[in-house]
């Protein structure tokens, strides 16, 4: 599969053995069913397959939302199963930025204050995340838009707010469950420019999860899900322009 | 940073400002009640400790058993009479006695027949000043009375007001007393007691002889000499009168009240009544406290997929309890602002009525600024405290469940 090609790259994250399993009453629903699978620094990396294959149960426990039922994830070769909450919330904060379909703005702030909020929790002070949120949002276009509710935003535009929040923290890996699944094709692919942007141009661990093959066309890595297993691991080799 | 805490629940409350209100009723209401029922307490607990320092530290009363409060009204069959006044005055330690008798008959003016209290009082010099420093009369017009007097009256601050008769009273206008003419010689000033100023005084001997009480009286003013104990003084006039009026020990059908007694009489009943009160208050404030509770926890349901963003984020458990912990906090204080506002507004507009109705310096509400900072702390931890089960659940919520709720 893919071990020539990448075996030069750190591995940020590696599944080994993972099993999701729900009990649906008494019968146990298998929802992952023996991942194993490594993410490596510095790839943009898409999982695909159809609904209800598993890809967001397997986005979550990238994110260390959450936690396998069997099997062990190790996350810059620390097993997360044996990190207390706080230390999970305090790598979230630090190391992730999620992205999400439905965006998941916080209605009552502004967008300023929705790109503020990740900082919150970071005790970053209050000048330098002023000036960082002015910078993320010009970033992402929406200079102009910063005193805004999500309300009053389009679904491009609120996406883009929720880019430059997964920014503040300077996190490695953006983690993106369908950013573009409620978009116009238009805003859709603007949002994929900026994905692929942040990968090329800063580096930018990227897992994004989509099942619109032509979405992905550019990227390096996809992982294919079907019924909870992974069917196929393709790499290719992209050239940065 | 800690400011944070407070304005991202501030901006919460004020997106739900419907909802918000109606979880501060229970609140507003207890505040509202504590701070007017404390704040009124205290101003009638100051009027009275007031009426009770103009009355002096060196005087005793002396009436029959039970009738402190309505001397004269007494359909007793125990009286107080002038041999007692001798016993009383031979005791040592007596300086000076002064008998008066109360009661609130028919008087007429300007054909305008009202009820008020008459006091028949001594009209010996000393007696008479000893009664007249016990009720802070200071004579504005006109004279005292003078042992001379028979059909004469000095008349309280009120008789000069038009309203009462529809007509002021001059000094040698005659009223109708129980029928009776008297010739108005004098005016006491305001002395901010409304039922003293309100009040008619005649000579003792022209009261009992109107209203049959021959050597009855209603209450005997001992004045202490100086330097004495007033408490052991009260002591051995007990003793004499035991003994004049054939009494055992225990079996007194009269007492003695030196004026610290009466005063915490008075406020034991004041601090009774309050802590009814307060305790009527303590239950809205749980019912507040309830209210808060619960749209807290309704808050919570209904941020359960932002409290998973939020946690996607990198917040921290004790961080969102914290959020929401402030932010029950502010309910609480938010109710207690009002209640502040309402509970100050309802003890002045009670001070403005009883000044309107009993004269000006009967009543005089404090604002107490230490109450009202100590009330806001309360209702802002009350709210915390109420928002407590809440804001623990919601820092519990796992991430995953909370980021699929719809
Ligand atoms: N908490 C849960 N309890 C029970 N079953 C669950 C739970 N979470 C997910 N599932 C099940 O796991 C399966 C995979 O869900 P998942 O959300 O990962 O799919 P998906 O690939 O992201 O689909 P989609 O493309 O529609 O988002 C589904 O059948 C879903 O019903
Ligand atoms: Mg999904």
């Amino acid at each position: 599969m893919d071990k020539n090609i990448s075996h030069h790259k750190k591995v940020l994250l590696h599944f080994k053995d993972v099993w999701k399993t729900y009990l649906m009453g008494e019968q146990p629903l298998h929802v992952l069913k023996n991942i194993n699978v490594e993410i490596y620094q510095g790839d943009f990396t898409a999982i695909l397959g159809p609904s209800g294959s598993g890809k967001s149960t397997l986005m979550n426990l990238v994110g260390i939302l959450d936690v396998p039922s069997k099997g062990s994830i190790y996350l810059d070769g620390h097993d997360i199963s044996k990190l207390s909450e706080t230390e999970l919330a305090k790598i979230r904060g630090k190391k992730l930025g999620f992205i999400f379909q439905q965006f998941n703005l916080i209605p009552t702030l502004t967008a300023l204050e929705n790109v503020i909020l990740p900082t919150i929790f970071q005790n970053m002070s209050e000048p330098s995340r002023l000036e960082k949120s002015q910078k993320m949002l010009a970033k992402v276009g929406l200079a102009d838009r910063m005193h805004h509710k999500p309300t009053e935003l389009s679904g491009g535009q609120q996406q883009r707010v929720a880019i430059a929040r997964a920014l503040m923290n300077n996190p490695e890996i953006i983690l993106a469950d369908e950013p573009t699944g409620n978009l116009d094709s238009h805003s859709g692919r603007q949002i994929m420019e900026m994905l692929l942007n942040l990968h090329s141009q800063e580096h930018k661990t990227i897992i994004l999860v989509t099942h619109d093959t032509h979405l992905v066309q550019h990227v390096e890595r996809t992982i294919s899900l079907k019924d909870g297993e992974i069917v196929d691991i393709k790499t290719k080799q992209i050239t940065h322009k | 940073m800690i400011k944070d805490y407070f304005l991202l629940p501030l901006k919460e409350i004020k997106h739900r400002k419907l909802r918000s209100f109606l979880t501060l009723f229970g609140i507003i209401i207890g505040i509202t009640a504590v701070i007017s029922l404390i704040t009124l307490g205290q101003g009638l607990q100051n009027a009275i400790a007031k009426q009770f320092t103009t009355l002096g530290t060196d005087k005793l009363i002396i009436s029959a058993k039970g009738n402190v409060l309505n001397v004269g009204l007494s359909i007793d069959a125990v009286k107080i009479t002038t041999d007692d006044i001798k016993v009383i005055q031979k005791t040592p330690g007596v300086k000076n006695t002064a008998a008066m008798i109360y009661s609130s008959p028919r008087v007429e003016f300007n054909d305008n027949p009202r009820y008020f209290y008459v006091m028949g009082i001594s009209t010996k010099d000393e007696e008479r000043t000893l009664i007249e420093e016990a009720h802070s009369y200071k004579l504005l017009k006109g004279r005292s009375l003078q042992p001379t007097d028979n059909s004469k009256a000095v008349l309280g601050y009120e008789f000069l007001q038009k309203e009462l008769f529809n007509k002021e009273i001059e000094l040698s206008d005659t009223i109708l007393l129980a029928d009776t003419e008297f010739k108005v010689v004098g005016f006491y000033d305001r002395t901010g007691n409304p039922v003293h100023d309100k009040s008619l005084v005649i000579p003792l001997k022209r009261y009992q002889e109107l209203f049959n009480k021959s050597d009855e009286v209603g209450m005997i003013i001992a004045q202490t000499q100086a330097g004495e104990n007033p408490s052991l003084i009260a002591d051995k006039i007990t003793k004499e009168l035991r003994k004049s009026r054939y009494l055992k020990e225990g079996k007194e059908d009269f007492s003695i009240e030196t004026p610290e007694q009466l005063a915490s009489t008075f406020s034991t009943i004041l601090d009774i009544m309050q802590i009814v009160l307060i305790g009527i208050a303590c239950i809205s404030l749980l019912v507040g406290g309830i209210g808060i509770m619960n749209t807290m926890y309704t808050a919570v349901l209904q941020r359960t997929k932002e409290i998973g963003v939020m946690k996607a984020l990198g917040a921290q458990n004790y961080q969102i309890m914290s959020l929401f912990l402030i932010e029950s906090g502010f309910y609480g204080l938010g109710g207690g602002i009002i209640g502040v506002i309402l509970g100050i507004f309802i003890a002045k507009f009670a001070e403005y009525s009883l000044t309107l109705y009993l004269g000006p310096s009967f009543l005089s509400v404090e604002i107490n600024i230490f109450l009202i900072i100590g009330t806001l702390l309360f209702s802002f931890i009350i709210g915390c405290i109420s928002g407590l089960a809440p804001a623990i659940r919601a820092s519990k919520l796992n991430p995953v469940q909370s980021l699929r709720y719809e």
